[in-house]
């Protein structure tokens, strides 16, 4: 035990509770345990507690034991304390971290497939450019494009295409590492 | 050995005694290393009676409880009893077989995916690949059932890995990465609910089944006692703070006492010891304890600030804990003066509404009565199940339970038939204790099939059935809510004969109607030497009161 007990008054209206955090957009970055079923019953929790995953994306770490869910959920929506709480006690979840927007480096792949013709190609070719793009596949009526970047970037460059005529659009859902020397 | 020899060893090494199961195809090498493994084998009729007689087990000594299971149908059995025992935080394990492996996924005979089943009601399962995991698994099923918030732990086991042959060296510790129970409590958090406690003017103590679970009972009351601080327990509570006593307020909630209830309405300071603020006890969330600020004591993190926001909240184990705050109460010098005005208020609606009924003038009896009958007739001191309904409600009521583990039912899931099982598994855990269970006319018949079990392996259950003839709480629902329009709730024709079926069953069946007569046979059937079910004859058209209707806030209780 530390020092004794003081004697302080302490008056009930000054208690405020704890914790509560603005609603925004979170960031879970999520090392499990590398087994069968552990996305199951990460999906499955956010399911039947009702919390809606906004992306999601699961890969191998540098720890073949150990496996990163990175996923994305709305914070106004669901309170992200419940959903992080309710997360940890699933046993095969070891750690989660609520990244911070600033401190934090968030990255999503996205391919898209682009009506395109001999008039329109180039002009593509230019967005692609100015968004720091790459052409990875052509055809005489399409071009598809790599973009790498936030979800904002993704989204932008979405909005500047799809007058082209947008085929198809894949997305990875976001991954993100936290900045500096720290481990995430 | 065999894998499933090897089970048997972790089994004993954990201390079970007794499993409760039956046997099938995927499990036949479970059964072939049970036949002389020295361990009791309870073969139930079903498998769901299985499941919640390893409960009542559970439940009745705070060990873990443990139930066997084929797959597939066998599995899909168990499936209530594991959502059972999730709800209500029971520590248990089930281990099911499941078809060879080179048959996983192609629909196989008596193949279910019971891990994919379950994997919304276990608080952990385990699917096994290998065989040489199966006794690293085994102890981590218990370590995971038993620990933090207790829970059921399923371990699917494919046949053919089950016989496969193993080099087994016992276990005697488990790692897990991803969890580490919080136990202990934050100091500053603890000293500050001291102090809360110390500055409340209208404090009240809200104590749930965590504490029973947390073996914390004798904390409870010491902190409840160093000062005159008035408690209530939940339906999953209750027995955590000896009742009767000149603190106890009775239980709060739906058919709770208008004393609790009211008390949190007007408390000031809410000190939640393992309970989880369930709607059955808060009724209008918005409107419950509007004035009070609140303490959450809770094991599980997850229940902090899940339905009420607490302002101290504090995670561990309530037995850790609760020494912490009581020393660090009796360090603040209080004013045992405060509370009198508290009291003054508390006393006037115990006088004022207190716990009634209106007994019969004829023979009629009553169910409040026969619970009262029950209570003497038993001295207190028996362990009682109870179904789910009204009847539940009225031995929640009229029963005072002065000792932990004593009141054994269904309160999160709230589960018919699971009276008799939940018995059946509490008698074979305590064989010097009286074992009596209250069912229901309406949820006996769920289970009925576990008298042939407790005959066969004479276990001296206490059956008392309070037959109205109706599935009663709905019938009352209707009544009040749905403009008398009863709607399939009368059971009352001519079958069963509860007396014949007792009978047939090979155990001692009785019937009695008569107010004068009910005393005297219930002494003689818990004088009896086997299992014993007596038909009780009650009104039919009782109420379970006072009640808050769903939804409603605790000050609107009417009856």
């Amino acid at each position: 035990m530390g020092e004794p007990a003081t004697q302080e008054i302490l008056d009930l209206r000054d208690l405020q509770v704890p914790g509560a955090r603005p609603g925004r957009r979170h960031i879970l970055s999520i090392l499990v345990e590398n087994k069968p079923g552990v996305l199951a019953r990460v999906a499955g929790l956010f399911a039947r507690r009702g919390f809606n995953i906004a992306t999601l994306a699961v890969g191998p770490t540098d720890d073949s034991t150990v496996s990163r869910v990175t996923l994305t959920v709305d914070g106004a929506v669901h309170p992200i304390d419940q959903v992080t709480k309710q997360l940890h006690k699933l046993v095969n979840v070891i750690k989660i971290r609520d990244l911070e927007p600033d401190e934090t480096v968030a990255r999503e792949l996205a391919l898209f497939k682009i009506s395109a013709d001999a008039d329109s190609r180039a002009q593509i070719m230019q967005f692609t450019d100015i968004f720091r793009g790459k052409v990875i596949d052509v055809s005489k009526r399409s071009v598809t494009v790599e973009v790498t970047g936030t979800d904002d970037k993704i989204e932008a460059f979405e909005r500047m295409i799809r007058p082209f005529g947008l085929i198809e659009m894949v997305r990875t859902g976001e991954i993100a590492v936290s900045r500096g020397r720290a481990v995430t | 050995m065999r894998a499933v020899d090897a089970i048997m060893e972790c089994l004993k090494a954990e201390g079970v005694d007794a499993v409760f199961g039956l046997p099938g195809g995927a499990n036949l090498p479970t059964y072939d290393a049970l036949y002389d493994a020295g361990i009791r084998h309870i073969l139930v009729r079903h498998e769901q009676g299985a499941g919640h007689a390893a409960a009542g087990y559970a439940k009745a000594t705070g060990r873990v409880g443990v139930a066997l299971a084929t797959s597939g149908p066998g599995a899909t059995n168990l499936v209530t009893a594991i959502a059972d025992a999730v709800m209500d935080s029971v520590p248990t394990v089930f281990i099911t077989g499941q078809v060879r492996t080179e048959l996983l996924g192609t629909d196989g005979f008596q193949e279910a995916d019971i891990s994919g089943i379950t994997m919304p009601i276990v608080k952990h399962s385990m699917m096994i690949h290998d065989p040489r995991d199966i006794p690293r698994s085994i102890h981590e099923a218990f370590h995971i059932a038993r620990t933090g918030r207790p829970g059921p732990v399923l371990v699917d086991v494919p046949q053919d890995l089950s016989r496969a042959d193993i080099n087994y060296e016992p276990i005697d510790s488990v790692s897990l990465p991803g969890y580490k129970p919080t136990t202990e409590g934050n100091v500053k958090q603890i000293r500050l609910a001291a102090k809360a406690l110390a500055n409340a003017r209208r404090p009240v103590l809200y104590v749930g089944g965590g504490v029973i679970n947390a073996g914390g009972s004798k904390e409870l009351t010491e902190l409840a006692l160093s000062d005159r601080f008035p408690v209530t327990c939940t339906l999953m509570g209750l027995g955590a703070f000896g009742a009767p006593h000149d603190q106890w307020l009775g239980m709060p909630g739906m058919h709770g006492t208008r004393t609790a209830n009211y008390t949190i309405d007007e408390a000031d300071l809410v000190c939640a010891i393992g309970a989880r603020f369930d709607d059955r006890v808060t009724g209008k969330l918005s409107e419950f304890a509007p004035r009070a600020k609140f303490i959450h004591i809770d094991v599980d993190p997850a229940e902090i600030s899940k339905n009420v926001p607490a302002h101290i909240p504090i995670v561990g184990d309530a037995k850790r804990i609760l020494p912490k705050l009581t020393r660090e109460y009796r360090a603040l010098e209080t004013d045992p003066t405060r509370l009198d005005g508290w009291w003054q208020r508390i006393r006037g609606w115990q006088e004022k509404y207190p716990l009634a009924y209106v007994d019969s003038e004829d023979s009629e009896i009553k169910p409040q009565y026969m619970i009262e009958a029950l209570y003497e007739a038993t001295g207190g001191d028996a362990i009682v199940t109870s179904d789910v309904g009204q009847h539940q409600m009225w031995v929640a009521q009229y029963y005072d339970f002065a000792k932990p583990r004593r009141w054994l039912n269904s309160g999160g899931l709230g589960t018919m038939g699971v009276g008799l099982p939940f018995a059946m598994g509490a008698a074979v855990g305590c064989p010097e204790e009286t074992v009596v269970c209250v069912a229901g006319d309406g949820s006996m018949q769920m289970n009925t099939q576990e008298l042939a079990t407790c005959v066969d392996e004479r276990i001296p259950v206490k059956v008392f059935i309070m037959n109205n003839g109706y599935l009663g709480m709905v019938r009352q629902w209707q009544e009040l809510f749905w403009d008398r329009r009863y709607s399939s709730v009368d059971i009352g024709g001519p079958s069963p004969d509860w007396v014949k079926l007792a009978d047939a069953y090979g155990a001692l069946g009785m019937r009695v109607s008569d107010k004068a007569e009910l005393p005297e046979v219930m002494r003689t059937a818990l004088a009896a030497e086997g299992p014993v079910v007596v038909d009780v004859r009650v009104t039919k058209e009782e109420n379970t009161y006072p009640m808050i209707p769903a939804g409603q806030p605790a000050r609107d209780m009417v009856g």
